[in-house]
Order: C-alpha cells, then sequence, then structure tokens
C-alpha cells in the first residue's frame, strides 16, 4: 500500500442549493460542519473524517462525501 | 470521537410545537402564540444575520427530525431535484404569503363587522375542517379569534405538508421549502453576501 497516495474521504456541500437549516451540524461527531452567515454549510476539511452523517442527514441531499488524495 | 452529542434546553422545543397544535384543537385563541415562529427567526436572521432559529430552536424541525427518526417514520428518501430549485422554494414563499395575506384580509373584514367569525380551519387553503369546539367566545374583539382561526389554518397547513413530505423523503424536508427558513436564507445573503456571494465558494 502506497501511503503518500492515501486517500481520504470529506464531505462536501453544494452550496448553491445548501438551505442552511443546520441540519448537519447537529450529527457532526467531530464538529466538523457549520453554517456561515446562515447562507450555507461549510465543512472544516482539516476535521471533517468522511463517516457520511450530514450526507445522510441532509433533507435537500447536498452533502456528498468524495475521496482526496490525502 | 464524541458517541452523542449533550444536549441542551433547547433541543427539546419540539415539545412546546406539540403542545402548540394540541392547545389550538382546545381553544383556537392559542394560535396567537404561532407568531413567535413568525417573528423569532426573522428577529435572529435581521439582528445577528444568522439562522439561528433553524439551526437550533425550531421545535418543528425537530419534531419531525424525531418523528421521522428516532420514530423511523420516514422512508429516508432524496427530495426531488426540483423541490430544492430558487424557483420552487421562491415560488412557495410567494404562494405561502400570498394566502397568508388573504387571511389577513379575512381578519380585516371581520374586523371591520362585513363578515362574522368563520368557526373552521382551512386546511391545504381548500379543506374547511369544522373547529367551533375550540371557541368559546372572547372577551376581545371577533376579528381576534377569526385571526386565530386564520394563523392555525397556516400553522397545520404547514404541519400536514410537512409530516407529508417526511414520510415521502428525509425527516426534515420541510426544512428545505419552508417560507420562513427561505426568508430568513435571503435576509442572511443581503445581509453577509458582501464579501462572499452565495454559490461562489466550494467547501
Amino acid at each position: 500500500m502506497n501511503a503518500g497516495m492515501r486517500k481520504k474521504r470529506r464531505a462536501s456541500v453544494d452550496v448553491s442549493l445548501c438551505v442552511a437549516c443546520g441540519c448537519c451540524v447537529k450529527v457532526c461527531p467531530v464538529d466538523a460542519i457549520e453554517i456561515r452567515g446562515g447562507i450555507a454549510a461549510a465543512v472544516r476539511t482539516d476535521k471533517c473524517v468522511g463517516c457520511g452523517r450530514c450526507a445522510a442527514e441532509c433533507p435537500a441531499s447536498v452533502i456528498t462525501i468524495q475521496e482526496a488524495v490525502a | 470521537m464524541k458517541r452523542q452529542k449533550q444536549k441542551k434546553w433547547y433541543d427539546y422545543l419540539w415539545i412546546l410545537s406539540l403542545a402548540y397544535l394540541i392547545l389550538g384543537f382546545f381553544n383556537i385563541l392559542f394560535a396567537w402564540l404561532g407568531l413567535l415562529c413568525f417573528f423569532i427567526p426573522l428577529i435572529i436572521s435581521v439582528w445577528k444575520g444568522t439562522k439561528g432559529y433553524c439551526n437550533r430552536y425550531c421545535g418543528r424541525g425537530q419534531l419531525f427530525g424525531l418523528l421521522g427518526g428516532r420514530f423511523g417514520l420516514s422512508r429516508r428518501k432524496d427530495i426531488p431535484s426540483f423541490m430544492k430549485t430558487r424557483l420552487f422554494r421562491y415560488g412557495f414563499l410567494v404562494f405561502f404569503f400570498a394566502m397568508f395575506f388573504f387571511m389577513l384580509w379575512n381578519t380585516y373584514l371581520v374586523f371591520a363587522g362585513v363578515q362574522n367569525v368563520n368557526q373552521a380551519v382551512t386546511l391545504l387553503w381548500t379543506f374547511r375542517l369544522p373547529w367551533h369546539w375550540a371557541y368559546h367566545g372572547t372577551l376581545f374583539h371577533p376579528g381576534v379569534a377569526q385571526f386565530a382561526f386564520g394563523f392555525y389554518s397556516v400553522m397545520l397547513t404547514s404541519t400536514v405538508l410537512g409530516f407529508a413530505t417526511m414520510i415521502l423523503f428525509k425527516p426534515r424536508s420541510w426544512c428545505v421549502y419552508c417560507p420562513m427558513g427561505t426568508m430568513t436564507q435571503l435576509i442572511c445573503t443581503a445581509k453577509n453576501s458582501k464579501g462572499a456571494a452565495p454559490g461562489s465558494r466550494t467547501s
């Protein structure tokens, strides 16, 4: 396994469709997502562990879990 | 990693939302309390520029979250994409407010003495449900009761719509097209978007 190419899963928000309801904030186990300025959710990528709870909870289904090279 | 978040006092506001619906069944004048659900979100968004009401204090959202989540009454499917478009959300906001002003007009007619109190709750802006048992006369003008009947109709209609979309889609699907949520998000965008326009940022 190549440690340098390890992929990390992180949540990603489609901010153009986010309704800023805050459901994701309530379920995040590591406080890695917040509502900024009442406009949209924003993920703190350094904290996010990519568990997908926010994506499952989001009533508008605008959060996806994406893989990125760590 | 924390297993479960500590519950705060505001995580129990769903009890007030449920109590509101029940109290209106016995005395329609309690419907006036629903104005809190209109003014508090607006005040928070105008004053603080956040959707703090939706994010923390909305008892209705919590109620749907509880029934659809813990009680498993939701299919947990994705909401149709057209329902999250701006056209649908703003369209629903305009329609909701048009119906709200129509209700205010009916209230005015009772205050003006043109009409008698209509002791009915109108569900989904169409179906008239008899509700006379919740009206025991009032110390105030009959128009006060008319507003209560009208406002309770608004609240019951939105609860029924939210309940239907809770079952069909995700528990808090109502939040996607809730007129108050749409309106407070618009206010927050107007207040906060000078530095960062919505849609211009990905996270």
